[in-house]
C-alpha cells in the first residue's frame, strides 16, 4: 500500500483537561489529580531524557519533590543543551509596565499567533504559569536586565503591542538554562538525580502497554544498556535538523521522539516548522549550520533586493531607484515588521525570481544606512552592536558600511509528540515536554514563547501532572530485564548499529544528511505544493534504500564513534521526513508556518480553512514506509474566535 | 581556619602573599639601612651595633634582632614550602605540554619559580657571607662595613649579588601585584596603581641594593 | 586554500597519542575552523580512515562544547570560540597544529575530545542558589541595583568551555570557579549561601586536581567570553571573608 494512502482512524481526544471556565481549569486539574505520598516518592524512578530548559527544570523539580530521577543527555554536560542558544527573551504576563497586559492577553496573543491550531486549555495554562517562571528564575539568580531602580526591564518583542518580554542581553536562553542546570546540579549533588551525560537514548522500552524504560548508548564506551523506571519523560527538543541546515545545534536530533513514535506514541502536526527570516546566509556547500540574528534587527533595518535580475554590483553601487524594498512595497502598513512566516516567504520569492544577493543568490539585504543616517552610528551601535559584531565575525563584512545579507532558516518545530493536557503521550507513562511535544504553539510560535513553554512544562506542569499517573500505578513491579519487550528493544538497537557498521559503502553520513535536508528544504520548506510534496514522498524511500546500500561508517560500535552517532540519527530523519511530507500533503490549507501554495488569498496571503482543518493531526506509526493512521483531535475555540490574519 | 588555609590552594597562596609581604617590608628597611654605607664605616658599623641594642632596656641585647630573625625564618620557610607544594601541584595538573609552544605571560611571571630558587640559595650564601662570615675570607667580626667591601671586592661576590638582586626585582614585580590579588585587594580601578607600585618597589629595591656593590666597584665606598 | 594540519590523534583514554599530519585542499576562507575539519573528516571516511573526533554542538559560540588548542592557543588566534573562528584568520599554505585541552583534570577521551565533567562537579558543590521550584517570592520583592545585576551577568556569561584551564600553565580552574561564585555572590538572592558557596566550590576545585593560580593572566586572555582576571581577585576576597566567618 502506498504511503500516501493513509487511513483515518478513531478521533483522539484530550481527556485530561477539565471543562468549566478556562481560568479555573488548571486549578481544577491539579486538585483532581491524585497525589503520591511524599514518603513513597523515592520509591518511584522517573527517567528524564534531555537537559534543556524543559528537561533540566523537570529533572530538578521532580528530584526536589522526592522522586528518584535518572537523567540523560548526549552532551558532555547538561549545561550545553541547545536551549542555551536562545537569544531574545521570555514572555510573561506580569504587566509590570502597566501597559494593558494580562494573562488573558498573553493567552489570546498565543492562540492567535499560533494561527488557531493550538488547544485553548493548554495555552491558557501556559499564560497563567508564565508569571511564576519569572519569580522562580529571579530567585535562582538569573541575571535578567534591570532598570536603574533595580526592577526588571522588559521589552516588546515579535510585533506584540505590550512589553512583556524579559531578557538577559542577547543571551536569555543561556541564563535561563544555567539556572535550570544549577538547580539540577544541586539535586545531582544531593544524590536525587543520577546523571548520565554523553549517553544517547536509542529506543523506548514499552512493557505491557506502558513506558517502562529506555535503551541508551554510552557514547564514550559504546556500551548499549537498558534503564528502567516507572515513567519516562522526553525533553529532547525539536527535529529541525531533518533539514540539515538549521539554527539547531549540530547534534540535536529526532531519534528519541521518533523511536517513541515507532513504539506507539502519536506524532502530531509534524509539518509545522518555523522558518526564521533573519539568519546569516550560507556561504557555500561546506556550510554546516546556520546562525540566527535576532529579529529585533527588523525594527530599524530595511530589507531590499535589486530590481533587476542577476544584478551583481556591490550593494552600495546600486542606486536608490534600482532597489526594491519589497516588504514595504507589498505590505505598506507593516513594512519590514511583518510576521516571521511572511517575511521568510517574501525573501524566498524574490530569490526565486533571480534577484537574490550574495553567494548563490540566496540572500536579501538588511540595510542600516537609513537608520545610521537617522539615529547616528552611535545609537545604532548601542542598540545592535553585539549583533553587528557577530555578523562581522562570521561574514567578515562590516554592516555599518555595507548592508547585511540575511536569509530564512529553519529554526523551531511546532510539531512533536502528541500529548494530552497532562503532557502524557498516547503511550501511558511516556511524557513529552518542551519543543519535543506539539502542544502550545499551534502552527506558528511567537517570539520569546519557546523559553516560556519549556520552563512551564518542566518546572510546573509535568511535576504536577506526573503525580497522577504515578499515583494510579503505585506498585509497579520491577521490569524484568529478560522480558521479551526489553530483549527485543535492545536487540533491535544493537542490530541497527551493527548493520550501519557493516554496510561499508561509499557515501558518508553527512552526504545523506545533506541530501535529505536539501530535499526537505525544497519541497517541505517555506512554501509547499501538492506536486512538490508528492515528488519528495517518491524520493525519500529511494534515498532510504540507497542509504542502507551505500552508507559508510568507519570504526566500531564499542568506542567513541561520532560517525556512528550521526548515521544512526539519519536513519530516523529518513523516516520522519516522510511523515512530515505526508502531513504537509494532507493539510491542504495554509496556516502559520505551513504554507500551501494552493491555499492562498488573491493577494498571496496564507488562507486557513477552519471548516476542514481545525484539528491537530496525530499520526500513528504502522511500519517503516507503511502508511500511518491519522487520528484527528478537534480543536474547539470557546474564548478566542478564529479570524483570518491580514497584514496588507 | 588554619586547616582551611593550609588545605586549600587559595589558602596556601594567602600564606605566600602574607609571608611575601612580610619579607618585602623587611627588605625595604634592610635596603634603607644598607644605604648608610655611603656615610662611612663608623656610621654604618654604629648602625649595625644599634640593631643589636634595639629595644633595650625592655628587651635584652640582640633579642629584637632574634625576634626579627625568627619571624623572617618562619616567613621564608612558609613561603618556600607553600611554593614548593603549589608548584608540585601545578606541574601535576598540567603533565603534558603542548606540542606547539608559544609564550605570552610576562618574563617576571614566568620566572617566579626559578627566581624563588635563586633567591633561596642567595639567602643561604648571604647569611654565610655577611652574618656568620663563614665564607667571607677576609671577615672581621663586628666590622660589617669592611666585610661588605671585602665581599664586593671579589668578582664572584659581585656576580652572585647582582644576579640575585635582578631576580629579586623580577620576583617583586610579579609577586607584589600577585599578593594583592591573592589577598583580594585588587580591582579593575586599582589595577594600574598596584602595577605601578609593584614596578616602583621592584625598581627602588633593586637599585638601592645594587648601589652598594656598584659603589664598592667604582671605589665610592672602600 | 591548501593547508597542512598536524592533529593530535589518540584512540582512547588509555592509548598513547601522537601528532599526525594531514594535507587539506580546497578550503574556503569563509569556512569556520570546524567546517574545515568536517571537510578533512569527509575525506578520511571515504579513504577508510577514522575521522578526527572533536567536541562541537551549537556552532554559534554559546554552548561551550568546542575545545581545540590551535597553534598553541586555546580556541585559536582570535578571541572567540573555535566554532566562530574562520579560515580567513589563516594563510594559504599554513601549517596548523591542533591539540586537545591539556590538563590532568581534563583527561583525553579520544583525539581532541576531553572529559570536562570536573567542571560539573565544581558547580554541584555549590554553584547554585537553593530555591526549590514553587518557593520563590514575587520577582520584584527584592530589587537588585543595576550595577550588581550587570556584574552578575558579566560573570554569568561563562560558557564552561575550559579554555581558561587549557591556557593556564598550571591547569588551574580559578577563572571558571570565580565566574560562577561572583555571579551568584553579588546578587542578594545568593546572599544566604555566600560563604559556604565559595568555600565548597574552591574545595571541590582543589579536589579535582586543578592547579593553583599564579596569576599569569593566560586564562583571561584565552576566555572567549571575556571573563576578566579580577574575577579571581574577587573570589579570593570572598574566600578569605568566608574563612574568617565560617568555623569549619
Amino acid at each position: 500500500m502506498s504511503y500516501t494512502n493513509y487511513e483515518t482512524g478513531a478521533p483522539i481526544a484530550d481527556t485530561k483537561a477539565p471543562d468549566g471556565p478556562i481560568a479555573d481549569r488548571w486549578d481544577r486539574r491539579r486538585f483532581e489529580a491524585k497525589l503520591v505520598n511524599p514518603a513513597n516518592r523515592r520509591k518511584h524512578t522517573v527517567i528524564v531524557v534531555g537537559t534543556g530548559l524543559a528537561g533540566g527544570s523537570a529533572g530538578a523539580t521532580l528530584a526536589e519533590q522526592g522522586y528518584h530521577v535518572v537523567q540523560f543527555c548526549y552532551q558532555d554536560s547538561p549545561r550545553r543543551a541547545h536551549s542555551i542558544a536562545a537569544q531574545g527573551g521570555i514572555n510573561a504576563a506580569k504587566n509590570y509596565r502597566n501597559d494593558g497586559d494580562s494573562i488573558h492577553r498573553l493567552f489570546y496573543d498565543t492562540v492567535k499567533g499560533g494561527d488557531f491550531r493550538a488547544r485553548e486549555s493548554n495555552v491558557h495554562r501556559l499564560a497563567q504559569i508564565s508569571v511564576e517562571i519569572i519569580d522562580q528564575c529571579v530567585a535562582q539568580g538569573v541575571p535578567f536586565a534591570r532598570e536603574y531602580g533595580g526592577l526588571l526591564d522588559t521589552r516588546s518583542f515579535g510585533g506584540v503591542q505590550v512589553s512583556r518580554t524579559f531578557y538577559a542581553r542577547g543571551q536569555t536562553g543561556q541564563q535561563l538554562l544555567l539556572g535550570a542546570y544549577q538547580a539540577l546540579s544541586r539535586q545531582i549533588a544531593a544524590g536525587n538525580v543520577e546523571m548520565h551525560p554523553r549517553t544517547e537514548m536509542l529506543d523506548l522500552v514499552v512493557v505491557d502497554g506502558r513506558a517502562r524504560g529506555i535503551v541508551a548508548r554510552d557514547l564514550i564506551t559504546g556500551r548499549i544498556d537498558t534503564y528502567f523506571a516507572d515513567a519516562v519523560v522526553l525533553a529532547t527538543g525539536g527535529y529541525g535538523n531533518v533539514f540539515y541546515l538549521s539554527t539547531n545545534a549540530m547534534n540535536s536530533n529526532a531519534t528519541a521522539v521518533w523511536r517513541a513514535h515507532r513504539r506507539g506514541a502519536y506524532f502530531a502536526n509534524p509539518c509545522f516548522t518555523q522558518i526564521h527570516p533573519t539568519c546569516i546566509p550560507r556561504t557555500g556547500d561546506h556550510q554546516s549550520k546556520l546562525t540566527l540574528m535576532s529579529e529585533s534587527l527588523r525594527n530599524d533595518g530595511r530589507i531590499w533586493v535589486p530590481k533587476a535580475q542577476g544584478d551583481t554590483r556591490p550593494a552600495n553601487e546600486i542606486p536608490e531607484d534600482e532597489r526594491d524594498y519589497y516588504l514595504e512595497r507589498i505590505y505598506p502598513s507593516f513594512g519590514n515588521l511583518v510576521p516571521r512566516d511572511i517575511a521568510s516567504r517574501a525573501a524566498k520569492n524574490v530569490c526565486d525570481e533571480g534577484r537574490g544577493v550574495g553567494p548563490g543568490g540566496q540572500g536579501v539585504y538588511l540595510d542600516f544606512a537609513d537608520a545610521i543616517r537617522r539615529m547616528g552610528r552611535d545609537k545604532v551601535e548601542e542598540k545592535y552592536g553585539n549583533l553587528f559584531d557577530m555578523y562581522e565575525r562570521i561574514t567578515a563584512e562590516n554592516p555599518y558600511e555595507v548592508p547585511m545579507r540575511i536569509y530564512p532558516a529553519v529554526h523551531y518545530t511546532m510539531g512533536g509528540l502528541w500529548v494530552d493536557y497532562d503532557l502524557q503521550t498516547s503511550v501511558p507513562g511516556l511524557f513529552a515536554i518542551g519543543e519535543a511535544n506539539f502542544s502550545d504553539h499551534g502552527a506558528n510560535r511567537l517570539g520569546a514563547s519557546a523559553l516560556m513553554q519549556g520552563l512551564a512544562d518542566g518546572y510546573f506542569v509535568l511535576p504536577s501532572t506526573i503525580n497522577d499517573y504515578l499515583a494510579r500505578h503505585p506498585h509497579a513491579e520491577a521490569v524484568d530485564a529478560e522480558h521479551p519487550a526489553v530483549v527485543e528493544a535492545l536487540a533491535e538497537t544493537e542490530d541497527r548499529l551493527s548493520l550501519l557498521l557493516s554496510v561499508d559503502g561509499d557515501r558518508t553520513p553527512d552526504s545523506f544528511h545533506r541530501e535529505i535536508g536539501e530535499l526537505m528544504w525544497e519541497f517541505c520548506g517555506m512554501a509547499r505544493t501538492d506536486a512538490g510534496l508528492r515528488k519528495a514522498l517518491d524520493r525519500i524511500p529511494q534515498i532510504r534504500e540507497e542509504f542502507w546500500r551505500r552508507i559508510k561508517v568507519p570504526g566500531t560500535g564499542e568506542e567513541f564513534n561520532q560517525s556512528l552517532e550521526k548515521a544512526n540519527r539519519i536513519v530516523d530523519y529518513l523516516e520522519l521526513a516522510e511523515l512530515m511530507c505526508l502531513d504537509a500533503l494532507h493539510r491542504s490549507e495554509s496556516c502559520g508556518g505551513h504554507f500551501r501554495e494552493e491555499s492562498q488569498t488573491a493577494d498571496g496571503e496564507a488562507e486557513r480553512r477552519d471548516g476542514e482543518f481545525s484539528y491537530a493531526a496525530a499520526w500513528e506509526f504502522t511500519g517503516t514506509g507503511a502508511a500511518p493512521v491519522l487520528h484527528k483531535e478537534d480543536l474547539v475555540f470557546d474564548y478566542v474566535h478564529p479570524t483570518q490574519r491580514s497584514y496588507a | 581556619m588554619t586547616r582551611t588555609l593550609w588545605g586549600s590552594t587559595v589558602g596556601k597562596k594567602t600564606v605566600m602573599a602574607v609571608t611575601g609581604l612580610i619579607m618585602l617590608g623587611y627588605l625595604v628597611v634592610h635596603m634603607l639601612g644598607n644605604l648608610k654605607i655611603f656615610f662611612g664605616s663608623d656610621e654604618f658599623n654604629g648602625y649595625a651595633h644599634w640593631l643589636r641594642t634595639l629595644g633595650e632596656p625592655f628587651l635584652h641585647y640582640e633579642w629584637a634582632l632574634w625576634i626579627v630573625r625568627v619571624v623572617l625564618l618562619a616567613a621564608v620557610v612558609l613561603h618556600g614550602v607553600s611554593a614548593y607544594q603549589l608548584s608540585r601541584r601545578d606541574i601535576r595538573a598540567r603533565p603534558s605540554k603542548y606540542v606547539h609552544k608559544r609564550r605570552r605571560a610576562s618574563y617576571a611571571t614566568r620566572t617566579m619559580r626559578w627566581g624563588g630558587i635563586i633567591l633561596g640559595l642567595f639567602i643561604v650564601w648571604h647569611l654565610l657571607d655577611l652574618t656568620t662570615l663563614t665564607v667571607n675570607e677576609n671577615a672581621q667580626p663586628g666590622r660589617p662595613y669592611e666585610n661588605v667591601v671585602a665581599t664586593f671586592s671579589t668578582p664572584y661576590g659581585n656576580a652572585v649579588y647582582l644576579t640575585a638582586m635582578l631576580a629579586l626585582g623580577l620576583h617583586i614585580r610579579h609577586g607584589f601585584w600577585s599578593a594583592a590579588q591573592t589577598l583580594g585587594a585588587g580591582s579593575v580601578r586599582r589595577d594600574r596603581a598596584l602595577k605601578t607600585a609593584a614596578n616602583g618597589l621592584a625598581l627602588v629595591l633593586t637599585v638601592g641594593f645594587i648601589s652598594v656593590p656598584v659603589a664598592v666597584m667604582t671605589g665610592v665606598v672602600s | 586554500m591548501k593547508l597542512r594540519l598536524r592533529v593530535w590523534r589518540q584512540k582512547n583514554a588509555d592509548a598513547p597519542g601522537a601528532m599526525v599530519t594531514y594535507e587539506v585542499d580546497g578550503i574556503s576562507r569563509d569556512m569556520s575552523f570546524l567546517e574545515m575539519l568536517d571537510t578533512l573528516n569527509e575525506e578520511l571516511i571515504l579513504r577508510g580512515e577514522e575521522p578526527v573526533a572533536f567536541d562541537h554542538d551549537c556552532r554559534e559560540g554559546i554552548c561551550g562544547a568546542c575545545s581545540l588548542v590551535i597553534n598553541g592557543d586555546a580556541h585559536g588566534p582570535e578571541r572567540t570560540t573555535t566554532c566562530q573562528l574562520h579560515m580567513r584568520s589563516f594563510e594559504d599554505g599554513d601549517t596548523i597544529d591542533v591539540e586537545p585541552w591539556r590538563a590532568s583534570a581534563f583527561p583525553v577521551v579520544k583525539d581532541l575530545v576531553v572529559d570536562r565533567s570536573a567542571f560539573d562537579r565544581i558547580i554541584q558543590a555549590g554553584g547554585y542558589i537553593s530555591v526549590p521550584t514553587g518557593s520563590a517570592p514575587e520577582a520584584h520583592a527584592t530589587p537588585v541595583p543595576k550595577a550588581d545585576a550587570d556584574a552578575a551577568f558579566e560573570h554569568a556569561e561563562c560558557i564552561g568551555c575550559g579554555a581558561c584551564v587549557a591556557a593556564c600553565p598550571n591547569g588551574s580552574a580559578m577563572l571558571f570557579t570565580s565566574a560562577k561564585i561572583n555571579h551568584l555572590n553579588v546578587l542578594p538572592q545568593g546572599g544566604p549561601e555566600r560563604e559556604t558557596r565559595v568555600l565548597d566550590m574552591v574545595a571541590a576545585m582543589d579536589e579535582e586536581g586543578f592547579g593553583g593560580c599564579t596569576l599569569t593572566g593566560e586564562c583571561a586572555t584565552a576566555c572567549p567570553k571575556g571573563i576578566p582576571l579580577p574575577s579571581i581577585t574577587t573570589m579570593n576576597r570572598e574566600w578569605l571573608r568566608a574563612t574568617r566567618k565560617v568555623k569549619r
